[in-house]
């Protein structure tokens, strides 16, 4: 019989390990990558040519990411990997199976597949605040991802806010590069951050170094502020300065020319949707997410999940879930299995899972800054839909749920198909028809994941 | 449980059941309609967007007519933007043969009072002169347009819960049958009494006939639905082209929408989705028509769900089995247009048993001995 074709989505930490456990089986997977470079977000590489130390750009996960990198070109002969490769449309294939629509550095393709794993990953979750869409305002990602690829700092002084552990991350990243930090503020509070601290210290993971109160040390006479109540740019064109509200009431202003600000993260379950995975609401990250097993099965018989893309877990998590879903899907391929293996990564899993309640605990959702959004205050900014427009459509016109939402007023219609706004529209749709956000439900989601061009690529 | 007891009930809440429920309550009958998801939410409110009398069997175009002068005033009867444009609708011709049925057409429709003007590939290219070479001629009706289907169906819907009509959504209808003295249409949540049935169930219209004995045969149809992202204003009219493999339209707010070809269906949950074959053969299609939009982005592709008769016209008329029941569905990829006057049309023979419009080629008897194919798989022009 001929092999089963396993397709696997994402070449960050979770995709890279399912592909070395398919690899070390004999299987030749296909790792199907948007990065130019495999390592995903967290390790993200410069561009060939490019290279600098990884201490200089990994921190303490510079050994972590050259062990990743080196595992990526170990494996190149022996699985089919296609950097800058989009896969943009998953339709199901009869009998099973389905075929995937890529873009590529050679245009077109469509694959088909047996199997897959997605190990999409995740992008930050913005909140708008006054002046969020000004030139000069970047996500916390977006932030990291200049510095990592491109070695360069979003601006001259920068300020930073989240609400996340991405945010003490990227301050001390940035701190280390040389940039010239004016605020880290972040919108939770400073005491559930201490009442986790034992439980995150605990553990062994990447995450936990983003333990608040070392960065006061590292980062002095600049406000490190934590219990912000709430933020605004201010600038004409661009970024002049960042105010805001500590959590006594009292106002500040710091002068910058560039921010970071995002909100933790959420998970890129769109190739998941189309591939027809059941969704569940995740109430630790308010969002939904594809149902996934412990061992990493969806729903679906042939669709198996791994790292942020259906549940934020960080790096290690990602790394331990990609391996353990290979395993999964090796067992259901009838291969023999490991079981002590099987169980190690389950274990080390079950530990980890302990870690990132505590994480979500450090990090409590910012329910005062949905609270705070203004009227007329940009939500949909691809389509320029305002929160007071998503209000009025909720109790004028009836709309008690995001597709009626956006048919109704176009939020999430735009080029981004609700990837950055569809999570505010929720809580302030949900907020305003006093709703749980899982009541109001999710947009769905349809090909093509990302935009593509009209015209096929010669 | 909640029992409910009215005059009419109605089964499905796409833009003929609501605009049906609207003209019921105007006519001073109690209402409960009875809609499986949300209204609006079917082929409603995902279809293209034509408002097109242009290019209809001439069976359907008394309604269409009648349909078109409803259009102008929708947007103020409704209290609500439906972003009406009477853009005009061309039809494209692209090759000799393609002319000379747009001259036989045009012909035809003169017969129905539709004015159609014919032009040559000059007075084309005066006007569009982005159009490319591939066109030969066209016909333009300048009286059709495009409208925003998003909206229409809610708001419908919200205008018949103004004025009375009990509305329940999630509200599947297992069955519905008549017991001699009147109807007990059994939902999810709730059971209604009527002494009149209406059923609008789109895609399903056939099987809800079937509870009442008879035979409709009614096929999935999906056609396959492609928008770009926001681009500065070019394609001033909705355009289709003769044999409807592929049609355009630009939205206000700038997006492309394009279709053409057909998407996957699957009616027993309602699912219908895009296929990217088809997606990428409309676009191939859509820059030989229009080339400027070589550098376009495609945002998103979707299907819906509609009903498709054998014969391409729907079903709209007394049962033929039991009384007091009427049928609407089945409108073939083209009922979009015809939504708004459906309604009226529904409430005409609820209250009098009879239309003003001539209804005689809808009638649900033509299938009592159908035997020609249950399904074609040609293009369908919207
Ligand atoms: C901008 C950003 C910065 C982060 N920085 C840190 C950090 O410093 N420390 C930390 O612990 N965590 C960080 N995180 C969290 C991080 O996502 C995880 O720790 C870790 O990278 C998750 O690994 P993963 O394999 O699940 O996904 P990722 O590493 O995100 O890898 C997913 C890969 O899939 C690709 N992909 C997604 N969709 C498609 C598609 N349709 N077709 C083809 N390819 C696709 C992406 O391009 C990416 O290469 C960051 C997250 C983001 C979004
Ligand atoms: C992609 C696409 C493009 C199109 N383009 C155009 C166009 O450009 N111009 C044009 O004129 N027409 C167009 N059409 C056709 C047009 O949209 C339809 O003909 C029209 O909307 C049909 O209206 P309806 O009310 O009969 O059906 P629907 O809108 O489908 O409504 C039927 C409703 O009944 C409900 N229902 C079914 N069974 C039950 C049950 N058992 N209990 C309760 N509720 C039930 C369904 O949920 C549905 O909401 C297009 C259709 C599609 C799908």
């Amino acid at each position: 019989m001929a092999e089963p074709v396993v397709a696997i989505v994402g070449g960050g930490p979770a995709g890279l390990r399912a592909a070395q456990v398919l690899a070390e089986a004999g299987l030749r997977p296909l790792l199907l990558d948007e990065g130019h470079r495999a390592g995903g977000q967290i390790y993200r590489r410069p561009p060939a040519g490019a290279e600098r130390p990884a201490t200089e750009l990994y921190g303490f996960e510079a050994g972590r990411a050259r062990a990743l990198h080196d595992l990526a070109d170990a494996l190149a002969p022996r699985i089919d990997h296609r950097p800058g490769t989009m896969v943009w449309g998953i339709a199901p294939r009869e009998p099973v199976g389905f075929d995937l629509d890529c873009l590529g550095p050679a245009g077109h393709g469509r694959i088909p597949v047996d199997r897959l794993i997605l190990a999409t990953g995740a992008m930050d979750r913005t909140l708008p605040f006054p002046g969020w869409t000004l030139p000069g305002v970047f996500t916390l990602g977006a932030a990291q991802i200049a510095l990592k690829a491109q070695g360069m700092a979003i601006g001259r002084r920068v300020a930073l806010v989240g609400a996340g552990p991405l945010l003490p991350l990227v301050a001390h990243q940035y701190a280390k590069a040389g940039a010239t930090i004016v605020a880290v503020l972040d919108v939770t509070p400073l005491g559930a951050k201490v009442a986790a601290a034992p439980r995150l210290a605990a553990m062994p993971a990447t995450l936990a170094k983003g333990v608040w109160y070392t960065l006061r040390g590292a980062l002095r006479g600049v406000p490190v502020r934590a219990g912000v109540r709430a933020v605004a740019v201010e600038g004409d064109r661009q970024v002049e300065a960042l105010a805001w509200e500590d959590s006594r009431g009292r106002r500040h202003r710091v002068p910058c020319d560039a921010v970071g600000a995002s909100f933790g993260l959420r998970s890129e379950a769109q190739a998941a949707d189309l591939a027809g995975c059941r969704f569940v609401f995740d109430p630790l990250t308010r969002q939904w997410q594809p149902e996934r097993s412990a061992e990493g099965r969806s729903s679906h018989a042939h669709v198996y999940l791994a790292g942020d893309g259906s549940g934020i877990g960080g790096a290690d998590v990602a790394e331990l879930q990609g391996a353990r879903t290979a395993l999964a899907l090796l067992a259901d391929l009838g291969r023999p299995r490991d079981a002590a293996r099987e169980a190690r990564l389950d274990r080390r899993l079950d530990r980890q899972a302990g870690f990132r309640a505590a994480l979500e605990a450090a990090y409590p959702y910012p329910h005062h800054l949905v609270e705070g959004i203004a009227d007329d205050e940009i939500v949909c900014r691809c389509e320029g839909i305002t929160a007071g427009a998503i209000r009025r459509t909720a109790t004028e016109r009836d709309a008690r749920e995001m597709n009626r939402l956006k048919a109704l007023t176009r939020t999430g219609m735009g080029r981004c198909q609700g990837r950055v706004c569809g999570h505010a529209a929720a809580e302030i749709l949900a907020l305003t028809l006093t709703v749980p956000v899982e009541a109001v439900g999710r947009l769905r989601g349809q090909a093509p994941i990302k935009p593509i061009p009209l015209r096929e690529p010669a | 449980m909640e029992h409910l007891t009215v005059d009419v009930a109605i089964i499905g809440g796409g833009t003929a059941a609501c605009a049906a429920a609207v003209a019921l309550r105007e006519a001073g009958l109690t209402v409960a309609l009875l809609e499986k998801r949300l209204c609006g939410a079917g082929a409603s409110g995902v279809n293209f967007g034509g408002v097109r009398q242009q290019g209809r069997d001439l069976a359907e175009l008394p309604l269409s007519r009648r349909a078109r002068l409803l259009w102008d005033g929708l947007s103020a009867k409704l209290a609500e933007d439906v972003g009406f444009e009477a853009t005009g609708h061309i039809k494209l011709a692209r090759s000799d043969a393609d002319m000379a049925l747009l001259e036989a057409y045009a012909r035809d429709a003169a017969g129905h009072g539709l004015d159609l003007q014919l032009m040559g590939p000059n007075a084309l290219r005066a006007e569009m002169p982005w159009l490319g070479p591939a066109v030969v001629g066209a016909s333009l009706s300048p009286t059709d347009g495009q409208a925003n289907p998003r909206v229409v169906g809610p708001a419908f819907a919200r205008l018949a819960r103004r004025l009375g009509a009990e509305i329940r959504e999630h509200a599947p209808v297992r069955h519905a049958a008549h017991d001699g003295t009147g109807f007990a249409v059994e939902a999810e949540g709730v059971s209604v009494r009527s002494r009149t049935l209406v059923n609008a169930a789109g895609a399903y219209g056939g099987a809800v006939a079937g509870w009442f004995g008879e035979a409709a045969p009614v096929a999935p149809l999906a056609p396959n639905m492609v928008v770009t992202e926001p681009l500065p204003h070019l394609v001033t009219r909705s355009i289709g082209v003769v044999g409807g493999d592929v049609y355009v339209r630009q939205t206000r707010r700038g997006n492309v929408v394009l279709g053409g070809g057909r998407g996957t269906a699957d009616s027993v949950d309602g699912l219908a989705r895009p296929v990217t074959a088809t997606s990428l053969g409309a676009g191939a299609r859509t820059l030989a028509l229009i080339p400027d939009l070589a550098h376009a982005h495609v945002i998103r592709s979707w299907s819906g769900l509609d009903g498709e008769m054998p014969d391409h016209i729907p079903v709209i008329g007394p049962s033929a089995t039991t009384p007091g029941l009427v049928h609407a569905f089945g409108f073939s990829g083209h009922g979009f247009q015809l939504g708004p006057v459906v309604g009226e049309i529904l409430a005409e023979l609820v209250t009098q048993g009879r239309s003003a419009s001539p209804l005689h080629p809808f009638r649900i008897e033509r299938f009592a001995e159908w035997r020609g194919p249950y399904r074609s798989d040609g293009e369908i022009e919207h």
